[in-house]
This record gives structure tokens, sequence and C-alpha cells, in this order.
């Protein structure tokens, strides 16, 4: 599914990713851990596409794809999705109307029918009522207002819609009580299938407790410096990163 | 801008020279008080000419590309039957090149009246001028001067007037025509109406659209008035507006400017009786060279009276907006509640807006704000958008829809807020044609 060789990015000059390897294969859950300052958010935007990464060497290969010469949009057609850490405020655009547009123009991009306004609503209504979010979600501007528990639900919410291959979780975790951290995994386990991989970047163990991972890799000063199972996010928790620093 | 001996004269002289040839066949010709004031908007224009730039009013906008060109004032009806805009409700008056043109037009059986000014000038003495300043505006002594139509309407004390399209159509000519339209509309006490005007004209075709208005709404009564302005791309709009509101009542104006290649909207509105209220909002969306100016001059002369104002304007290639807003809040005025916002998008960095608040205030309780603020679109909320898979011309229309929307959910009527909608709408979807 996603393929990563070598990876090293800048940003303003400064060299944040020294040599990414990583592999997710398609169906698996793999969660990267690790501390503050390691990367892990510059990883995310560069796999997304944001700009102001400056992609200095190595290769990412989505599905046999060249994952790094694709547009954002390309990528979200070729169905990567990124659950933003802070979710972009969008006053005035209309939730349900940004929400049938994303959907609408991933589903052109696959070939697939366009939904009408009627079909769409009847959708998103089954996928927030599976997730456990107020119907009143639609109706609001995009994260206008939006507590940071229902600004990461609208993320799943996006998720749930866009029916993604490959989603990445940005510390979607971090500012969650329990109960939105619950509908955040409820979301994602869901979604749980051969065809579906995901990236859980995360700090702590706590969201692993509720999206079990197949793997978990510690990214630490840029490279990934530890790799193992579940039990690995346990030690961590238990021992902090200063073990993995010490064996690495 | 000499005026020659031969040939078409061009600028104000040109206008003037017009005028002289003209006079004895404009309409109202052998009516003793018109032909006084057009004599006197004459003397009013010839001491002033056009504006330059050195006139404070005028700083922001150049009228050297329309005083350079020579035009025509045809006063012959044309009968050509040219493409009309949608129409908003059962009722519209339409006028081509200016003229009405009774064919086009559905004006029976309305419970009001409203009819040709040309047709209706007998019984307009003391109406006619009463609001307009030629002494003070040359573009307006120039209208005063030439004009050849308009429309006349006159709704009766509680009548409910509903919708009424103003539809203005310029044609093609072989030489650029100029026509300077001037229309009455008066709303008798507690009587309503909304006046959906819509302007367009072909592509690459010079003229020159001059309309002027005055309005009077009377003690209670609502007046709700769009221009939508899609001149063609070569074409000069300059449009000025009087308003007097009476106690109570409402005038509620918005403004689109999304076509011609020069326009200058300029409103002049009264709060003249207790608890009147005016909203203008305006939107300006501009491409290549286009110029849009949009200013405001309004007078807060009675107390208790409560006014906003939200523009916005969308500037994209080489264009430019200019946004002057003056609000005048004379002494008696007390407890004015006035509020003025004017917000620019700058979608190119070849494109530049001009923005002047003024306020001028002389009674001492009263609660007034303005700002302004000039922006391009956010890179985040760019990247969040197209991170859903949606391309980047769709995001950018979806954010400056979003930049728009709070200057068009201020129209409190609906079917004008349906038209402005649908007006921004196509403006997208030109752009996202030629793009």
């Amino acid at each position: 599914m996603l393929k990563i060789e070598g990876l090293t990015a800048e940003v303003e000059g400064k060299q944040i990713l020294k040599g990414v390897d990583l592999e997710v294969p398609a169906g698996e859950i793999h969660a990267i851990m690790g501390p503050n300052g390691s990367g892990k958010s510059t990883l995310s935007y560069v796999l997304s596409g944001r700009e102001g990464y400056e992609i200095t060497g190595g290769s990412v290969s989505f599905n046999g794809v060249d994952l790094l010469a694709m547009e954002p949009e390309e990528r979200a057609a070729a169905g990567l999705f990124l659950a933003f850490q802070y979710p972009v405020e969008l006053p005035g655009v209309g939730n349900a109307l940004f929400l049938r547009t994303a959907l609408n123009a991933v589903r052109k991009a696959r070939g697939e029918s366009e939904l009408d306004a009627m079909q769409f609503l009847k959708l998103a209504r089954e996928r927030l009522k599976a997730l456990h979010i107020s119907e009143d979600m639609l109706k609001r501007g995009v994260n206008v207002g939006f507590s940071g528990g229902e600004k990461k639900r609208n993320e799943v919410l996006q998720m749930a819609l866009l029916q993604p291959k490959l989603a990445i979780l940005d510390e979607t975790d971090s500012g969650l009580d329990i109960d939105a951290l619950k509908i955040v995994a409820d979301g994602v386990n869901a979604l749980r299938a051969p065809g579906f991989s995901a990236l859980v970047i995360t700090h702590y163990q706590r969201l692993l407790d509720y999206i079990v991972p197949d793997r978990v890799h510690v990214l630490m000063q840029g490279r990934i410096v530890q790799s193992g199972g579940p039990e690995l996010a346990k030690q961590l928790e238990a021992e902090g990163y200063a073990s993995v620093q010490a064996a690495a | 801008m000499t005026a020659q001996p031969s040939g078409h004269p061009s600028g104000a002289a040109g206008f003037l020279h017009r005028f002289e040839g003209l006079r004895a066949r404009l309409p109202g010709a052998r009516l003793g008080f018109v032909d006084a004031l057009r004599g006197e908007a004459a003397e009013a224009f010839r001491q002033q000419g056009f504006p330059t730039r050195r006139v404070e009013a005028w700083k922001y906008t150049d009228l050297r590309p329309l005083a350079a060109a020579g035009f025509d004032e045809p006063l012959t009806a044309v009968d050509s039957a040219p493409d009309l805009p949608p129409a908003h409700g059962a009722a519209r008056a339409v006028f081509v090149d200016g003229r009405f043109r009774e064919d086009l037009s559905a004006l029976d059986g309305l419970p009001y009246a409203a009819r040709s000014l040309a047709e209706t000038l007998p019984g307009l003495a003391g109406r006619l001028g009463g609001l307009a300043r030629i002494d003070a505006q040359p573009m307006v002594a120039l209208n005063t001067m030439l004009f050849e139509d308009g429309l006349v309407v006159t709704v009766p004390a509680g009548v409910a007037g509903g919708v009424l399209d103003l539809v203005s159509v310029a044609t093609a000519s072989e030489r650029p025509e100029a026509f300077h339209p001037r229309h009455l509309i008066r709303l008798g006490a507690g009587a309503s109406l909304t006046l959906i005007e819509t302007a367009t004209g072909p592509a690459k075709a010079r003229y020159l659209h001059n309309p002027v208005y005055e309005i009077e709404v009377a003690a209670g009564a609502a007046l709700t008035h769009a221009q939508l302005q899609q001149e063609g791309d070569a074409g000069f709009q300059l449009s000025t507006v009087y308003a007097r509101v009476d106690e109570g009542g409402t005038y509620d104006n918005f403004t689109l400017n999304a076509g011609a290649r020069l326009v200058r909207n300029e409103i002049h509105a009264i709060l003249a009786g207790p608890k009147a209220a005016c909203h203008m909002n305006g939107a300006q969306l501009l491409q290549d060279g286009q110029h849009a100016d949009t200013t405001t001059v309004l007078d807060h002369a009675a107390p208790d009276c409560a006014s906003r104002q939200t523009y916005k304007t969308v500037l994209a290639g080489r264009s430019r907006g200019v946004f002057q807003g003056k609000i005048h809040v004379h002494q008696i005025a007390q407890r004015t509640d006035g509020y003025q916002m004017n917000q620019a998008l700058l979608l190119s960095p070849e494109a530049e807006i001009d923005s002047k608040p003024q306020l001028e205030i002389y009674a001492d309780d009263v609660k007034c704000s303005h700002g302004a603020t000039v922006g391009e679109i956010d890179a985040e909320q760019l990247f969040y958008l197209r991170s859903r898979g949606i391309p980047e011309a769709r995001a950018r229309a979806l954010l400056v829809e979003a930049f728009l929307k709070e200057a068009i959910e201020g129209v409190q009527d609906e079917t004008a807020r349906g038209a402005l909608d649908a007006a921004v709408t196509g403006w997208w979807q030109r752009q996202e044609r030629a793009a």
C-alpha cells in the first residue's frame, strides 16, 4: 500500500526527515510514535502534499504510484486521507456543502457518479448516525466554533464519507476526552478491511488501546529507530523515549 | 478635448455640442420646467467638466478613457429584440440603449403605476430633479442635460408592490452610444417594493450607461433595490442613486459590480426621519483591467436611525477596486447606530484596492464603527480543501464565495438575495470556463 524509502525533507532549510524507511502493507494499521520534534507531523504533511516542505531525497510509492509527484487533490482522489492535528476553520463555507463538494470531487476523479443533494444527505445521515455525531454538524460552517472534540469528529466524518485506502491520523488524540477518542477509534475501526490501511501518528499510547496497531514504529530525529508489535507502545509508555534513544 | 468644427468632438465639449444640437428634440423640450432644468444642468456641466483626479471625490477613478471617447446619443428607438436576462418576477420594465421598450415590458395590471419617464414628463414638475444635485455632481448634470427616458414608479400608500425587474440592455452599434436614463421611484407611506435592476451589454462594445435615480421612501415604507451590474467588458457605467428615507422607512440597496470596463456606483442616502434605516451591501467581482468604484454618502439627518454597510471586493488580474464610504451624522441625529465594513480579497499580485472610510460626527450620543481589511486567500484553508480532493480552482471558488457571503446574507429580501447568489455563481462559472 505505502512504501517510503530513504525519505529526507527540509523545512525552511532545516532538515527534519533524515532518511525515513517505512512500509505499510494493505489491510494493516501502523502506529508512529515519537517525542515532540521528531518529525511526525512533517511526515504526515509531506505525505499529503502540503506546501513549504522541500523533499531532498528518497521516494514514496502509494499502490505503485509516485505519491510525491501528485497534487494534494490527486492524492485524495487516489485514496489518501490526512486527519489534521489542527483542523482548519472555514468561515462562510457550510459543512454540508464542503462535504458534498469533496465527496463528489473524489467520486468524479474515481470515475463514479456524483451525488445530488438528496442522495448526499441520505448518505451523510447514515454516516453521522453510525458515528454518533449530531446532524447539527452539517448545518454549521466548517469547524467554525467547533470544540476540539467536534473538530476531530468532523475529521472522522470526512474520512467515513471519502472512504480512503490509507488514512493518516496526525495526533488525532491530542486534546480529546475519552468519549471523543472512542468515536475517532470507532471511525477508524469501522473502515478496517483488507484494502484499508492506516498510519496512526501519536505521542501517547492511549489511542492505541482503542485502535490496536499491527506494527508500531518509533520516529526519532527524523528516522525510524525501532519497530515492533503493539507491545512496543506499552513499553514506551512505561519506560519513555529515553530508553529507545539509549538503545538506538 | 476642444470641440472640432467638423466630425465628432469628444469629452465634455462633445456632450455639450450634442446637447445644443439635440435640445429641441429631447423629451420635454416644450415643457418649460424640463427645458429650464436641462439648461441649468448644461451650464453646471460646462463649468465642472468631467471630474478629474484632482477632485477629492474622484481621486481614485480616472475618467480620461471615457472623456477621450466620442459618443452619440441616439434618440430614435431601436426595434431589435436583444436577449433579456432572466426575470425575477412577473413585472418588468425593459430599456434598450436607454429607451423604454413597451413591447418587451410587462407593466399592466400592477397595483401601482410604473411608466416611461418620457411619456409622463408633464406630471413630474417638482419631482424631477428634487433630489439629484447637478451643482455637485458633473455626471448627474450630464444625465440631467441629456436624459432621454427612464422609469417612473409610484407605489401608493399601503400597497405591497412585490417584485419589479428593471432591465437595461445595451446593443452593439457602429459608433459608441451614451444613454442617460433617469429613474424616479416613490413609495407612499407603508408601501413596499423590490426593485431588481439588471444591466447588461454586448462584449467589446464601447458605450456609456449613465443612470440617475431619485428615490423617495415615505414613512414606514420599505424599498429593496438590487443593482446587478453586468455590463459588457468594454462598457462604462456611472450610476448615481439619491435616496431619501422618512420616519421608520427602510432603503435596502445591494450593488453587484461584475461587468464593465469602468464602473462607478455612487449612492447618496439621507435618513430624513426618526427611526429610518438604510442597508447598503455590495460585492465587486473584478478581473483583467476592470475598474470598479463604489462610493457611498450616508447622511444621518434624524435621531434614532440605523445604517449598515458591508462591501466586499474580489480582485483578479490587473483589476482595481475603490471603496469610499462617508457617514455624516448631523447634530440632531442622536442615538445614531452606524456600521460600515469593507473588505477586499486580492487574487493577484497586480490587483489593487483603495479604501477610504470617512466619519463626520456632529452628534454626541452616537454608536458608529467602521473597518477595512485587505487579504489574500488563506494557504491553510486552501490546502485543507485540496487535501479533501477538491481541485484548486473549485477550492478557491468556495473560499471566495464564503468571503462574499456576509454581504449577500445581509440582504433581507429573498428574491433579491436569490438573484445575487445566481449572479455571483454565474460570474464564477465564466471564470472557470475561461481558466
